[in-house]
């Protein structure tokens, strides 16, 4: 297997292609690297947020008579109506995040950490199931929101969808870390973070800097969810399985606690992906997992985390 | 007769099973220093604790401004100007100092009182002005407590809980603190102080209630109370 012939172009043309899988990761990474900054806490349910983000976009095309019933000529869905699909998943993305919230994260948030992560993973578990008996086990075919044409930049391929995942990606970044960094409620999420007890003290609404935590995490899954729906138009309800973990290991290898470092871990995680992919797509999917091994053996705070807290 | 602003009749607290606060009743006045000494494990912070609504009391009545305020949420009561320094500080390390200056008046919606508030603090703090760029945890521990009080100021309190605000610090430091503390209380902040020093929160305040496992233990005036052979024997280290 080892033994394929590869060129650097197509290393350098793989690891393209990783960019724009990592960014996806990047923005699942932020919801759980977030939550964890204010609870301690791994949402395990996150990567069904994810899931449940793309079948969000789906049902409105759905609705709108967008998507033709077993066999039929698949209609092309002009773009203001992608800007509803996204807007509908990101509006119902971040209810579903403070439901989760509400229902099974706050009452817990007293009781022991293993309690909140056993729950996490129930959660997890609730969604993927519920989801099967509300949408179906067999796939939905997301609606063709644009014909996949080639970009060419400098000597790489590039498709038209890569090109928007990875623009749309950025933009949400960079939207959230001016939103944390400059923002009242951004700047009551740092203190969150740092002391919750003191937080309060000051007059902030810890539980509701905590929603906010929560939708907003849910808000960049969902648009990751739309996102790999564009590239990879098959939805399932299991969907958000690997990708959870994947992203997981992204905020792990970042830094869990760390937006920049999420973001850094997610671009890592997909170009170390797609690169390994030049030779074995079957081994692809194992590499996030010798990452997160690695991430624990040797720096278990991850790339741009802090080794415990200061605290004064 | 000056009014009360704050009234607490028989409160109990609870950790579980250890009954840690024993029907404490107090009062405070308006415009007062009020102080609160008492060892380790007396009940101190939970008295402030219960006051600004992290910890509830199982009976009695817990009155702000004429007010019940037993059930309602610490973020409100900053609203209404009952505000808490804690222990220990409380600076955000991850926050830049003038971030931990405007996070105090987060539950203040006017932008004109906190661009206000934010200026007067700078005066009054002027080493506060000279970082405010600079990371709270890159402070010392001197500049941290006047962050602090600087801090609980922003939103503009009637009642400041201070939580051992000497805790850690040289004495001359101490000693200015409690200076800004007369300061503040002057500007007409009434002021309910913790304190482990004794001697000090004696000597800068009004009145003052000894706090002995959970339950008041003694009460007067604080010129009294520096002279009286129980306190001294117990608290301020004469015989």
């Amino acid at each position: 297997m080892f033994l394929l012939e590869v060129t650097s172009e197509q290393i350098f043309q793989q690891a393209l292609n990783g960019v724009s899988k990592g960014a996806v990761y990047a923005l699942i990474a932020v919801g759980y690297t977030m939550v964890y900054g204010v609870l301690q806490l791994i949402n395990f349910a996150h990567g069904e947020v994810y899931m449940l983000g793309a079948y969000f976009a789906y049902y409105p095309a759905k609705w709108a008579g967008y998507i033709p019933d077993e066999g039929g000529e698949k209609p092309k869905v002009p773009l203001y109506f992608i800007g509803v699909c996204i807007l509908f998943s990101m509006a119902a993305c971040a209810a579903i995040g403070m439901l989760i919230e509400r229902l099974a994260y706050r009452p817990l948030r007293n009781a022991s950490r293993l309690a909140a992560l056993i729950t996490a993973i129930g959660v997890s578990l609730l969604l993927q199931n519920g989801s099967q008996i509300m949408f179906g086990s067999d796939p939905k075919y997301f609606p063709r929101f644009m014909d996949r044409e080639s970009v060419q930049l400098g000597m790489f391929d590039v498709s038209n969808t890569q090109v928007t995942i990875m623009v749309v990606a950025a933009v949400a970044m960079i939207g959230l870390h001016l939103f944390v960094q400059k923002t009242k409620p951004g700047m009551a999420m740092r203190a969150v973070s740092f002391d919750m007890r003191t937080a309060r003290l000051m007059g902030v609404n810890v539980d509701g800097t905590i929603a906010l935590t929560f939708a907003i995490g849910s808000i960049m899954a969902s648009i990751g969810g739309v996102l790999i729906a564009m590239d990879q138009p098959r939805l399932t309800p299991l969907m958000g399985l690997l990708m959870g973990l994947k992203a997981f290991v992204a905020a792990v290898l970042g830094g869990i606690g760390s937006i920049p470092g999420a973001a850094l871990g997610g671009l890592i995680l997909g170009i170390a992906e797609s690169v390994v992919g030049t030779w074995s797509t079957t081994y692809a999917d194992a590499v996030a997992f010798v990452i997160l091994i690695l991430v624990l053996l040797v720096k278990p705070s991850g790339l741009l985390g802090k080794t415990g807290r200061e605290k004064v | 007769m000056a009014d009360t602003i704050l009234e607490l009749d028989d409160i109990n607290v609870y950790y579980g099973a250890i009954h840690a606060l024993k029907g404490i009743s107090l009062k405070v006045e308006q415009g007062e220093v009020v102080t609160l000494i008492g060892t380790n494990g007396a009940g101190k912070t939970t008295t402030l604790a219960t006051i600004c609504g992290l910890m509830r009391s199982k009976t009695g009545t817990l009155k702000y401004a004429g007010q019940d305020i037993s059930k309602c949420a610490t973020h409100r009561l900053v609203c209404d100007g009952l505000v808490m320094a804690p222990e220990g500080r409380g600076i955000f390390p991850n926050l830049t100092v003038g971030e931990n200056m405007r996070i105090g008046a987060y539950a203040c919606k006017d932008k004109v009182a906190i661009e206000k508030n934010l200026a007067h603090g700078y005066e009054v703090f002027p080493r506060l002005a000279e970082r405010k760029r600079q990371k709270g945890g890159t402070l010392s521990g001197g500049e941290q407590q006047m962050l602090a009080i600087a801090r609980s100021l922003m939103s503009q309190p009637k009642l400041l809980l201070l939580d051992e605000p000497s805790l850690g610090l040289a004495p001359l430091i101490v000693k200015t603190i409690f200076e800004t503390i007369d300061r503040v209380n002057k500007d007409g902040v009434t002021i309910l102080l913790v304190e482990q020093n004794a001697n000090i929160a004696l000597k800068h305040s009004d009145r003052a209630y000894v706090i002995e496992s959970g339950e008041i233990a003694i009460e007067g005036k604080s010129a009294d109370l520096l002279i009286d052979p129980r306190v001294k024997a117990a608290y301020l280290g004469e015989s």
